[in-house]
């Protein structure tokens, strides 16, 4: 029944691309109940599969002479992450509810697009077929381009070129290292589960393994790719930065760990030589990582766009996804899968608080400029939200966020200490950047003064309205709820992670 | 049994006859060649699922002709010529729908389109190489004066450059295969791919002329690598695609551009198998050239016309590649066998896939074209999505198929191929990834400088689509997605074919 997250996603955004578009504010409503009904059928999916193994979805014979089959599975993982989906598709509408006030908006091609988008990242998540995974990975890329470019702001055509040619590059990547394993099989099949059986020669693995991972870790924003994330998240509509942030990145960091270390887990291992102390491709991925956390946390340090502050972050966040990929220990990756889900639910807050909540109303994000609008009075509702999800994003126990973060630390602690150590610093830094956010947009002490040095009233904002409301409390309440109980997530993850090949568990021992 | 191969070569000749004598009146010009070729269309359906599963010739036909000269009237087509067939029909019929303005003559050029048409189905169903060459030549004729009388500024230069070129390709192939005849005593590509199979063809050649028989492969060779085009014998192409009037381009690359392709499968790969074998490296080197720098080209123009003329180039470079790649010197291994076929399969569905495409991609351009009264350069545009969206949204469908967008019909063609030649010659298909991706930037920056950004005041009221528009690129574009969703309706009979010729031919 999981499939139908995908045939839903996709049918809802063919009748928006048809509907007349007059129709822009039945067009929100249309396409908040199709994410609605995505997300309940994740959740119902995910209720009911418990802490059961691979659920086996469909299984039809697509193009037999190549052995390539329509395959749809869902182990703890995909379950995790298609919820994830569901309630990042159901947020982003929320959070868009102003596309269609306008005329001129075109709501309804807006909305077809982030539903084929949605369509595309639930597909890969569910799909066992690599072709298939292939295929839905390249759907995803194309509605991603057409949001920022068309309802994008800041250099919207360079972010929106730039993220199109950076997935594109990725999947090309990927493609070789899918073809060469393909072939080095016996061409008898695209089934990742057979594949993954197959004994691969070590000499492949090493090649084919470094060529996957960055072609996956493009998409996850890896040091020193990633260059596409701020300045695309920054240039996209609200919606789709929480998307983008929330779940396309986590398609990259699954990717990474479905395809590229579950096929060639040997390509992890060390080379037999060493140079500067650098001696596997696990070394240099966790070196990446690693910058990737320290390096994304201190350029949000200095940003002064309150978007690029959030941009920044997501790259040092994901950095923790892929280090705790990294430790090939239970904990490592438990913890690394906890945190694609938490940050996807935290980066979606964030996002919708900075780009939605204050943009729409003070029609800036200058942090210099916010910092003489007395925000922390003027708007408590977004002050208050921001503290949250702030909190929430830097670690603050309570918070899904901090168990994600504990745990990728401890697999790190395990696998590589001094790694442990540098990441920490960058925790502590993602305190700084956020404490400085969120001191000076909301509660800074600056008297609001003009040109003449006469004071300048608090100005009365739009109130805040229903659907930002219910959004806030499915993300806020999401993060929280998995804060305080993450074991209805971990009893998913744990088993899936155990049922990885065993070579990826040994902690690189 | 009737001869359904001669009954559709001959309704576009016979319909050429009567658009002739309509003479000035544009609008029975227009429906004669409409309802010619929509009965080839039909017939050419017929024959398509009258094929069954073997991947053997269907629809022989065969009689004496010139006997003294082993010249027969050998007609038969297989899961290649059939789709083939269909593609001609297909975007033949497109061709005649995108010719509304008429500058003179219409009752000619309607008889010329009818004409090249029916060369097309001559050369697709032919066996014999005389019969078959006669059509060859006769396609190019029509084409030379639909581009030379009805083409933009310059397009007599254009149009000489074209026959020219062609030409010369096409003598140095009637050499070669006259040369086959002294050796052989035969002008059949069946028997001579045979004789190819079980290596008496080289044999036979070494003892009549000498050996030669590399040089007559390359001489082969030649004459396709002008038409298809392979770098660097395509310096004739992007004139003649921007100067002919837009319909005759989308004859141009969506069929007669699949001649030399098919040329290649035909005659190329079976007879000369063993010999490309021998020179496959170079071949595949032209071919990555021809997949890289087409894309490239394609990336520095600045005319959408030229800029879709150099992305066919690079879409007919995977072809090449592909066919180079299975061209192997050595015995083969299970394995090799399921790569070539792979690959096979790739190269017939992405000529089948880039015919349509191309087509309608230029079709989409001559809409644009007599919107904008001529203008075509890609900075002339912008923002186009604003008062044409149903345009911008259905050529962007076609332009998502030419970028190799999953669904789409051209990522299946295109992914088959890299699976097959992957494990033939991972070098040249990992350099050729690099064609993927600029074809990628050239399609983004078109759909960003023409579809998207600020509105030139001179397009605020630019006309989107009319109904009838739409209706007519919609069964195209329907056709797109059914093959990139559900690629087996073709692929279960080319793949059957491809096992057919594997298992006869000698590579």
């Amino acid at each position: 029944m999981l499939a139908f997250t995908i045939y839903l996603s996709f049918a809802g955004a063919l009748l928006l691309a048809i509907m007349p578009s007059a129709w822009s504010r039945g067009a929100r409503v249309f396409a908040l109940l199709v994410a609605l009904a995505g997300l309940a059928v994740a959740l119902i999916a995910f209720v009911q599969a418990g802490a059961q193994g691979t659920v086996a979805i469909v299984d039809l014979a697509w193009v037999p002479a190549m052995g390539i089959h329509y395959t749809l599975a869902a182990d703890g993982i995909s379950r995790v992450l298609v919820l994830l989906t569901g309630l990042a598709a159901v947020a982003g509408i929320l959070f868009s509810w102003n596309i269609g006030d306008a005329e001129g908006d075109r709501a309804n091609e807006f909305f077809a697009f982030f539903l084929a988008l949605i369509g595309g990242v639930y597909g890969v998540f569910l799909s066992v077929d690599l072709f298939l995974l292939f295929v839905f990975y390249e759907i995803a890329i194309v509605p991603k381009y057409f949001l920022i470019a068309i309802w994008g702001s800041t250099r919207r055509e360079y972010a929106a070129m730039k993220l199109a040619l950076y997935s594109f590059a990725g999947s090309a990547m990927v493609l070789i290292g899918l073809l060469a394993a393909y072939a080095q099989a016996g061409s008898q099949t695209m089934n990742l589960q057979t594949l993954a059986l197959h004994p691969f020669p070590i000499g492949f693995q090493m090649w084919a393994f470094p060529l996957v991972f960055t072609g996956f870790a493009i998409l996850a924003g890896m040091w020193p790719f990633h260059t596409w994330a701020p300045t695309g998240h920054v240039a996209a509509p609200t919606a789709a930065s929480m998307l983008l942030a929330g779940v396309v990145m986590k398609l990259g960091a699954y990717g990474c760990l479905r395809v590229a270390m579950t096929l060639f887990p040997h390509g992890l291992d060390p080379w037999g030589f060493s140079f500067l102390g650098i001696g596997s491709w696990r070394t240099v991925f966790s070196l990446f990582a690693v910058i990737g956390i320290v390096y994304g946390a201190a350029v949000a340090l200095v940003q002064n766009d309150f978007k690029f502050v959030i941009g920044y972050s997501s790259v040092s966040h994901m950095g923790l996804v892929l280090l705790g990929l990294l430790t090939l220990t239970q904990i490592g990756i438990d913890g690394a899968v906890l945190q694609m889900f938490s940050h996807g639910i935290l980066a979606g807050l964030l996002f919708a608080t900075v780009g939605r909540i204050v943009y729409v109303r003070t029609h800036t994000r200058d942090l210099g400029m916010l910092s003489k609008l007395q925000l922390g009075k003027a708007m408590p509702f977004a002050a208050t939200l921001f503290v949250i999800a702030g909190m929430a994003s830097m670690g603050l126990p309570g918070f899904s966020g901090f168990i994600a973060e504990v745990q990728v630390l401890i697999g790190a602690w395990q696998a590589f200490p001094w790694f442990a150590i540098v990441a920490g610093v960058g925790i502590v830094v993602g305190v700084a950047y956020t404490w400085r956010a969120m001191q000076r947009a909301f509660f800074s002490d600056e008297p609001a003064l003009d040109a003449q040095g006469a004071a300048i009233p608090i100005p009365e904002y739009d109130p805040v309205t229903w659907p930002e409301i219910a959004g806030t409390i499915l993300l806020a309440g999401a993060s929280l709820l998995i804060g305080l109980y993450p074991r209805l997530l971990l009893d998913v993850i744990a088993p899936a992670v155990q049922a990885l090949p065993h070579a990826l568990l040994t902690g690189g021992r | 049994m009737i001869p359904a191969l001669t009954i559709l070569t001959a309704i576009p000749a016979a319909a050429a006859l009567l658009a002739l004598l309509a003479g000035k009146r544009v609008g029975l010009a227009k429906t004669i060649a409409l309802v010619a070729t929509a009965a080839s269309l039909a017939l050419a359906l017929r024959i398509w699922f009258g094929l069954g599963t073997t991947g053997s010739m269907h629809f022989v036909e065969h009689a004496d002709w010139i006997p003294s000269l082993g010249i027969e009237y050998h007609l038969g087509v297989d899961g290649l010529g059939a789709l083939m067939l269909l593609l001609a029909a297909i975007v033949s019929l497109m061709a005649i729908a995108a010719s509304r303005k008429v500058a003179s003559q219409p009752g000619l050029y309607f008889a010329l389109i009818l004409l090249l048409e029916s060369g097309l189905f001559g050369t697709f169903t032919a066996l014999n190489f005389f019969h078959w060459f006669l059509f060859w030549e006769l396609s190019l004729i029509p084409a030379f004066f639909l581009i030379k009388l009805w083409g933009g500024e310059g397009c007599g230069p254009a149009a000489t450059q074209f026959f020219v070129y062609t030409m010369v390709g096409s003598v140095a192939l009637l050499l070669s295969f006259v040369a086959l005849y002294f050796a052989t005593g035969s002008m059949d590509f069946e028997a001579l791919a045979n004789m190819a199979a079980t290596g008496e063809l080289t044999a036979a050649i070494t003892a009549h002329l000498g050996p030669i028989s590399l040089w007559l492969a390359l001489a082969t060779l030649l004459g396709f690598a002008v038409k298809v085009p392979i770098m660097p014998f395509h310096t004739w192409l992007p004139a003649t695609y921007s100067k002919a009037p837009t319909p005759v381009t989308m004859l141009l690359t969506g069929a007669m551009s699949k001649m030399g392709v098919y040329g290649l499968l035909r005659l190329a790969l079976p007879i000369f198998g063993p010999q490309l074998a021998e020179v496959r490296t170079p071949l595949l080197i032209l071919a990555t050239l021809t997949v890289v720098a087409g894309a490239w080209a394609a990336a520095v123009q600045k005319d959408l016309k030229r800029i879709f003329a150099y992305s066919s180039v690079n879409h007919l470079g995977y072809c090449l590649l592909a066919i180079f790649a299975v061209a192997l010197p050595s015995a083969s291994s299970p394995a090799i066998a399921l790569s070539q076929t792979a690959a096979l399969d790739g190269v017939v569905l992405q000529m089948f896939n880039h015919g349509l495409t191309a087509a309608v991609i230029f079709w989409f351009l001559s809409m644009l074209e007599s919107r904008s009264s001529g203008v075509l350069g890609i900075n002339d545009f912008g923002g186009l999505r604003k008062p044409a969206p149903v345009f911008c949204g259905l050529m962007g469908i076609a332009l998502f198929s030419s970028l190799g967008l999953p669904g789409l019909n051209g990522f299946v063609s295109e992914f088959l191929i890299f699976r097959g030649v992957f494990p033939l010659t991972w070098a040249s298909a990992t350099v050729s990834v690099l064609g993927l991706l600029i074809t990628a930037a050239v399609i983004l920056t078109v759909i960003q400088r023409v579809f998207t950004g600020p509105l030139p005041e001179q397009w605020k009221a630019f006309p989107d689509l009319t109904t009838a528009e739409r209706f007519a690129v919609a069964p195209a574009l329907i056709l797109m997605a059914v093959l990139g969703l559900v690629p087996q309706v073709v692929l279960g009979t080319v793949n059957a074919t491809v096992m057919h010729w594997l298992a006869g031919w000698r590579l």
